[in-house]
């Protein structure tokens, strides 16, 4: 069944915000469009951005590219074993980051849920601290922690926790607001305290989040634990700022593919711990 | 449950072993969740003793006294006054009855930061526009239900997961080199980060998207691109403006400390403060990122709340 004109015509006067919008939505949009196009086009210009420099720029990216294949190959352990340690030491600085901000974390995190304190002036002030905290950057953190503990992974290790005690915090408590009130009114109907109603009512509710929360940031801090090396605190990133700025872009290029792979790794290992465990925190409820 | 109304007497017969039956599978339920309890607490205890040895936990250095002897000390105890020390000399000192003069002082290269924060923040948006087309054009092969072959989603996957797990500092330091000093090796760094990072959101929307509509851009004789353009497109665009303002926010941020390797904005700042030992400046730069933060987050939060607001409105 073919339209024809007239009929269209007649559905457009019909429903005509079926075939365009408003004046008013529509001057809107052209005007955002604009705005958005010559702050591009300006910024294209402030950054320099011309055509030469962008084709000059790829010549040489496509250089250091193609040295990629062949990819460097440790040929000695000396070398190679630094590069592991680098690995192990990054390792380390996200799982030991991920677990002493937990840990730090946890007290604080009842402190900011609403269902465990309820004086709002309290909470509303812990909250803001957990903010405070996450304003942070951790490379900022790094730089602080390294004039205090030295270059090395101590720092890096320090940085993270710092940071994650902020992002810990908020998520845990969040996690604690989202439970179910029933247990904790049979706790206390059979005469709990509010520790035990906590312990008994609250817990086995949160558990499972908080594993999962935990797994995924400390995926997250082994690919953040990469870069504090830059500044020098420790970890592979130390090593492949060391690599760039030497120009050994090949075995540079190695090591961004050990740390692609080490990430593979922790991403699959956290996966089969998340559906081992939360599998069977859900088989107990 | 029919039984426990009226009781069948072969039940009432039988429940005693139940019973005894029950009582012995939770014993060895309980004790298998005791044994994978305890194992699970030895490793973590074996990893954590591990890590916090490669950590440099339990180091011991040197460190001079008062009176000019050196002493060993554990790091932890060692580094705490130390780092409570650079503290102290981060903070300026305000006093109320020279307030201005002594703000002047703290914030004393104002133009400076003030120009490169607004560079900072342009970064950002660049970064951001980039990493929205890239994301954008690259979501769709990647997406499971929309690629137009397996070739495509398998390719674009690969690129987008090395394009994230790669960070926005290696990238920077990489295209430093390749694009030579300046905010476009900034832009570039973070936008790549930011492509992989857009690309998986953006593809994991698609991947939850209805197929009707789809299906009848199809029958009635579009293309693949035409499928994606009336089909998809105004299914997922505004999951897609709402991810894209979170991660304008990650960028700001981002593109706050990028300058430290020299790819533009505040972060060289702080290199510059570090060497020149001008550690109030620190605590200026920190005042002035942790309120542009605020800003801009409190301003993006408005918005998403606003764009998911028409999406409930329109659905």
């Amino acid at each position: 069944m073919n339209l024809t004109q007239s009929q269209i015509e007649a559905a457009r006067a019909q429903v005509p915000l079926a075939f365009q919008a408003p004046l008013p939505v529509r001057i809107r949009r052209y005007a955002l469009w604009t705005f958005f196009i010559t702050l591009f086009c300006w910024c294209l210009y402030d950054f320099d951005m011309s055509p030469l420099r962008i084709w000059e720029g790829l010549g040489r990216f496509g250089r250091v590219l193609s040295f990629m294949f062949p990819p460097h190959v440790w040929d000695n352990w000396a070398d190679f074993a630094e590069i592991l340690n680098g690995l192990g030491e990054t390792l380390a600085i996200a799982f030991l980051g991920t677990v002493l901000g937990a840990i730090f974390a946890l007290p604080l995190s009842l402190l900011g849920a609403k269902n465990i304190i309820r004086k709002s002036i309290l909470r509303l002030t812990v909250r803001r601290g957990f903010d405070m905290i996450r304003a942070f950057e951790t490379l900022i953190l790094a730089l602080i922690f390294i004039r205090a503990f030295g270059l090395g992974p101590l720092p890096g290790i320090l940085a993270i926790a710092v940071s994650e005690i902020g992002t810990f915090a908020k998520l845990f408590s969040e996690a604690i607001e989202n439970t179910s009130e029933k247990p904790v009114e049979g706790l206390k109907a059979s005469g709990g305290s509010r520790l035990q109603q906590i312990r008994f009512a609250v817990a086995p509710q949160v558990n499972p989040v908080i594993l999962s929360i935990l797994l995924y940031n400390f995926e997250s801090n082994v690919r953040s634990g990469t870069i504090l090396g830059i500044v020098g605190a420790g970890g592979i990133g130390f090593l492949l700022s060391d690599r760039i700025a030497a120009y050994k872009w090949d075995e540079a290029w190695s090591i961004i593919f050990l740390i692609i792979g080490m990430v593979y790794i922790i991403d699959w290992l956290s996966g089969l711990i998340r559906s081992k465990v939360i599998g069977k925190w859900d088989g107990a409820k | 449950m029919t039984s426990t109304a009226d009781p069948d007497p072969s039940d009432i017969a039988t429940s005693g072993s139940l019973i005894s039956q029950f009582e012995v599978d939770f014993a060895n339920r309980r004790r298998h969740m005791r044994v994978g309890w305890a194992i699970g607490t030895v490793l973590f205890l074996i990893v954590f003793a591990l890590t916090s040895w490669i950590g440099d936990f339990f180091k011991v250095t040197q460190v001079t006294m008062q009176d000019g002897s050196r002493e060993w000390r554990w790091i932890i105890s060692a580094g705490i006054p130390r780092l409570g020390e650079f503290i102290e000399q981060t903070i300026p000192t305000v006093r109320w009855d020279t307030l201005g003069a002594d703000l002047g002082n703290w914030f004393w290269r104002w133009k400076i930061w003030l120009e490169l924060l607004f560079e900072t923040i342009l970064i950002a948006f660049m970064a951001t526009v980039l990493g929205v087309i890239g994301g954008f054009v690259l979501s769709f092969p990647a997406s499971r239900n929309l690629a137009p072959n397996k070739w495509a989603l398998w390719i674009t996957r690969r690129y987008l997961e090395i394009a994230r797990t790669v960070p926005e500092l290696v990238w920077a330091l990489i295209f430093v080199f390749c694009f030579s000093v300046g905010p476009m090796a900034g832009v570039l760094a973070i936008g790549m980060h930011a492509t992989g990072a857009l690309g998986k959101l953006y593809s994991e929307v698609n991947e939850n998207i209805d197929m009707r509509p789809l299906e009848g851009v199809k029958a009635a004789g579009g293309s693949w691109f035409d499928q994606i353009r009336y089909g998809a497109v105004p299914q997922v665009l505004p999951n897609i403006i709402s991810y894209t303002l979170l991660r304008f926010e990650i960028n700001v941020r981002a593109s706050s400390i990028i300058g430290y390797v020299g790819a533009g904005g505040l972060g060289q700042e702080f290199r510059i403060a570090m060497s020149f030992q001008e550690y109030t400046d620190l605590s200026a730069l920190f005042v002035i990122i942790f309120v542009t933060v605020m800003i801009i987050d409190y301003g993006s939060e408005k918005l998403r709340h606003r764009v998911i607001g028409m999406e409930e409105r329109t659905s």
